[in-house]
C-alpha cells in the first residue's frame, strides 16, 4: 500500500513538473468545450437561409422579416423556384430554406395546413433543432389579420439526415470524449516512457510488484479525470445551460468508473508497446472507434448487430448511457447498473492482463 | 541474510548462456564470487558484461544453464532477492525531473523503509556520497560524477548484501572515479559482495577477483596479480628512434602475437614457446637497420586481456583494443 502510494505521489510530482502536460489536463477539456459548445452555438446565430416565395404577399413578406429579426436566420438568397432552393441547400450556399407555396393566403384561412415549408439540411445535425423552434414560432401579428385557426406556420423537412438529436444531449456524453483521449494517452505513455528514459530498469529490479506499479500509475490520474469532469460540467453549465438533473455523487462515481476503467486501456496499451509513438498510435486507434461507436455521435441503435457487440467492449459505450441517463433524465446510479457492472468488468480484466502481460524483466 | 549456505559463494555460475536469436551474448560461463570482495567483469562494448549482470539479477532469462545468487537461484527466486540486493545500470536511471532528495525518498519507499529508518539512512548517504548541499537540485541538472553518487546513494540505501554495478563509472571524470572506488571499499569493509563491469583496465585491477569476459565467452579469471603472473605469452619492450621502422620489423612475424605503439616504444606480446624472444627480435630489428633497445618487462593488465581475448590476428584491431 505504501509503495502504491510512493508510486502514485512520484507521478503527481512529475505531473506538476511537466508543464506543458498540466496544462494541457486543464486546456484539453476547455478548448474541447468551446469548440464542441461553439458548433452547437453557432447555428441559433445568422443561419444562412434561401427564401422561395410563392405567394409575395405582404403577409408572407412579414413572415420572413420576422424570421429574420429573430437574429437566428440570415437570408442571403431569393431563389424562383423550389428547385432552385434545393439546389442552393445541397451546395451548401444555405443550411435552411423557407418555402412559402402560393397559396399560402389559402392555407392561413382555412388553417387545416402548415402554411409553409422549411427546408433542412440534416448532415449539418443541430440545424434540425433550430427547425423546431420554428415551428414553434407564432405567426406574424399584423394588424390583427390571423385569427387563431392557423395551428402551425411551418412544416419541417429534414432533407438529408431524418434523425433527430438535442444539442444538451452532447455535452454530458462530452465528458466520456474528452476523457477518453486524455486518460488513454496519460496511461499509454506511463510505462513506455519508464522504459524509453530507462528507469522502468531499475523500477523492476525493486520490491515493487506488478499489482503496485499498475495502481501506482493508475491511481493518480483518476483525480485528474475527476478534475477535467468538473472542469466540463461547469464549463457546460456556464456556456450552454446543461443542466444536472441527477445527483452529483452518482455522476461522479460513474465518471470514476469509467475513468479507471479508460486508464487501465491506456495501461494495457502501454504493456503490449515498447516505445511511446508507438503507445500514442495504438492508443489512437482505440480513441476513434471508441468515440465513433459509443453514441455520441450516431444513435447505437442505428448499427449493425456485430458493431453493437463491438462497441460493448468499449468502456465509454456504457458511460454514454450512464451519463445520459444521470444528467439528463436525473437517474439514480443504482438504476445504471448494468452498465456500472459491465464498465467494473471492464477494469478487472483489462487490469488483470496489463499486470499479467507486465513482466519485471526485460525480456 | 541468506538462509542457505551463508559463507558459501555470493554468486555462483555454472554454464550460464543467453542467446539474443543467432547472436550468443553470453556463452556458458562458469564462475564463483566470494562474499565481500569486489569482483570485476572486464571486457570490451558486446563481450557480454551487461547481460551477465541482467541474468544475474533475475531481468533477463539464461538460455542455458543456471545460477545462485546469495543462495536464491535466478530467475526463479529473484523477487525474494529484491531486497538484498542493489542495482546500478549502465544508463542513470533515477528521475531526472525529480530533486537528489525526493528520488532517493522514492526509492526507500519502494524498498519498505518506514518513516525514521528512511529519514535517517537517507540523511548517512547523502553526507557519505557528499550531496548534502544538493538535496533540492533535480538530478537532471546533476554533473556525471553527481548522478553516479546519487545512483550509488539510492542502491545501497537499503543496505543491500549484494552490489551489481554496470560500468558504474563510463560518464566520469578520473577524480569521481577515484572517489567511486573509494566508497566501493568501504562497502566491501561493511561486507558487502559487490560485481562491477568495466572497460578500464586501471578499474580492473583495483578488483579482488576479476573475469576477462570475450564475445561472451569467460576469456580468464583470477585476481589481477594471478592474472598478471600466469600470462601466456612474453612481453617485449623495443624502444627506437625509428619506431614505425621498429614496427615494420616485427610486421609478418608469427610469433609476434600483438604489438602496440606506446610513444617512442613498442610494446609486444610473444609466443611463450619461442625460445630466447628478445635475440629474435634483435635480429629482426637489425635485419630491418633499426637501432633499437630490447627489454622484456612484466606484463601489465591490459597484456593479460590482450592475450586473453585471443591477439584479434587483425593488428588494426589489437592495437586497438591495446588503446583501449
Amino acid at each position: 500500500m505504501s509503495r502504491i502510494f510512493a508510486i502514485a505521489s512520484k507521478e503527481i510530482r512529475q505531473l506538476r513538473r511537466d508543464r506543458l502536460t498540466f496544462g494541457m489536463i486543464v486546456g484539453i477539456p476547455v478548448m474541447q468545450m468551446l469548440l464542441f459548445g461553439y458548433a452547437i452555438n453557432f447555428d441559433v446565430r445568422g443561419l444562412s437561409a434561401g427564401v422561395v416565395d410563392e405567394a409575395r404577399t405582404s403577409m408572407s413578406r412579414a413572415l420572413v422579416a420576422d424570421m429574420q429579426a429573430s437574429g437566428v436566420v440570415k437570408v442571403t438568397e431569393y431563389a424562383p423556384s423550389i428547385g432552385d432552393l434545393r439546389r442552393s441547400l445541397r451546395s451548401g450556399d444555405v443550411s435552411i430554406g423557407v418555402y412559402i407555396p402560393a397559396d399560402f393566403e389559402r392555407r392561413r384561412l382555412i388553417g387545416d395546413r402548415p402554411l409553409a415549408q422549411l427546408l433542412v439540411d440534416g448532415s449539418e445535425p443541430t440545424i434540425e433543432n433550430i427547425a423546431r423552434a420554428f415551428v414553434a414560432m407564432p405567426l406574424p401579428k399584423r394588424d390583427g389579420v390571423y385569427g387563431a385557426s392557423a395551428r402551425q406556420v411551418f412544416e419541417v423537412r429534414t432533407e438529408y439526415n431524418p434523425e433527430k438529436r438535442t444539442a444538451v444531449q452532447v455535452v454530458p456524453a462530452l465528458i466520456g470524449v474528452i476523457l477518453t483521449m486524455t486518460m488513454t494517452m496519460f496511461t499509454a505513455v506511463a510505462i513506455v516512457r519508464e522504459r524509453e528514459r530507462g528507469n522502468l530498469e531499475l523500477l523492476i529490479t525493486t520490491p515493487a510488484s506488478s499489482l503496485e506499479l499498475m495502481l501506482g500509475k493508475l491511481i493518480p490520474y483518476v483525480f485528474i479525470g475527476l478534475l477535467q469532469t468538473t472542469i466540463v460540467l461547469v464549463a457546460g453549465s456556464l456556456l450552454f445551460d446543461v443542466p444536472v438533473n441527477g445527483r452529483l455523487p452518482d455522476l461522479y462515481m460513474a465518471a470514476a468508473l469509467f475513468i479507471a476503467a479508460t486508464l487501465t486501456l491506456g495501461l494495457l496499451i502501454s504493456t503490449v508497446t515498447r516505445t511511446q509513438f508507438q503507445a500514442f498510435q495504438l492508443a489512437f486507434m482505440t480513441m476513434l472507434p471508441s468515440i465513433l461507436l459509443s453514441g455520441f455521435m450516431f444513435p447505437f441503435d442505428g448499427m449493425p448487430k456485430a458493431i453493437q457487440w463491438f462497441a460493448q467492449v468499449l468502456p465509454l459505450t456504457h458511460f454514454v448511457e450512464m451519463i445520459r441517463g444521470v444528467v439528463l433524465r436525473g437517474a439514480p446510479i443504482t438504476d445504471l447498473g448494468v452498465q456500472a457492472a459491465k464498465l467494473g468488468v471492464f477494469l478487472v480484466v483489462a487490469l488483470a492482463i496489463a499486470t499479467l502481460r507486465f513482466r519485471k524483466r526485460l525480456d | 541474510m541468506s538462509t542457505h549456505a551463508p559463507n558459501g559463494p555470493a554468486i555462483s555460475a555454472r554454464n550460464l548462456t543467453r542467446r539474443f536469436g543467432k547472436l550468443v551474448a553470453v556463452d556458458h560461463v562458469s564462475l564463483d564470487i566470494p562474499r565481500a570482495s569486489i569482483y570485476g567483469f572486464l571486457g570490451p562494448n558486446g563481450s557480454g558484461k551487461s547481460t551477465m549482470i541482467r541474468m544475474l539479477c533475475g531481468l533477463l532469462r539464461p538460455s542455458e544453464g543456471e545460477c545462485t545468487v546469495l543462495g536464491h537461484p535466478v530467475p526463479r527466486d529473484a523477487e525474494a532477492l529484491r531486497t538484498k540486493i542493489g542495482y546500478m545500470t549502465q544508463r542513470f536511471s533515477l528521475w531526472e525531473d525529480l530533486t537528489v532528495l525526493e528520488n532517493l525518498d522514492f526509492m526507500g519507499r519502494i524498498f519498505g523503509l518506514d518513516g525514521k529508518l528512511r529519514a535517517a539512512r537517507i540523511d548517512e548517504r547523502l553526507h557519505q556520497y557528499n550531496l548534502d548541499d544538493r538535496r533540492g537540485q533535480r538530478a537532471g541538472t546533476m554533473s556525471g560524477g553527481q548522478k553516479q553518487r546519487l545512483a550509488l546513494a539510492a542502491a545501497t540505501l537499503h543496505e543491500p548484501e549484494l552490489l551489481l554495478l554496470d560500468e558504474p563509472t563510463s560518464a566520469v571524470d578520473p577524480q569521481s572515479r577515484r572517489d567511486f572506488w573509494e566508497s566501493l571499499f568501504e562497502l566491501v569493509d561493511r561486507g558487502t559482495t559487490i560485481l562491477v563491469s568495466t572497460h578500464y583496465m586501471d578499474e580492473a585491477e583495483r578488483c579482488h577477483g576479476l573475469a576477462i569476459l570475450d564475445r561472451g565467452r569467460l576469456a580468464a579469471e583470477g585476481s589481477p596479480r594471478q592474472l598478471m603472473d600466469s600470462i601466456d605469452a612474453v612481453v617485449i619492450e623495443i624502444e627506437a628512434d625509428d619506431v614505425r621502422g621498429a614496427r615494420r620489423a616485427l610486421d609478418g612475424q608469427e610469433y609476434v602475437k600483438s604489438v602496440a605503439q606506446l610513444g617512442n616504444r613498442l610494446h609486444a606480446l610473444l609466443d611463450p614457446q619461442r625460445s630466447d624472444p628478445e635475440a629474435s627480435i634483435r635480429t629482426l630489428l637489425e635485419k630491418q637497420g633499426v637501432a633499437g633497445k630490447v627489454e622484456r618487462v612484466r606484463a601489465s593488465l591490459e597484456d593479460v586481456f590482450v592475450a586473453a581475448t585471443g591477439f584479434n590476428a587483425d593488428e588494426e584491431s589489437s592495437s586497438k583494443q591495446a588503446v583501449a
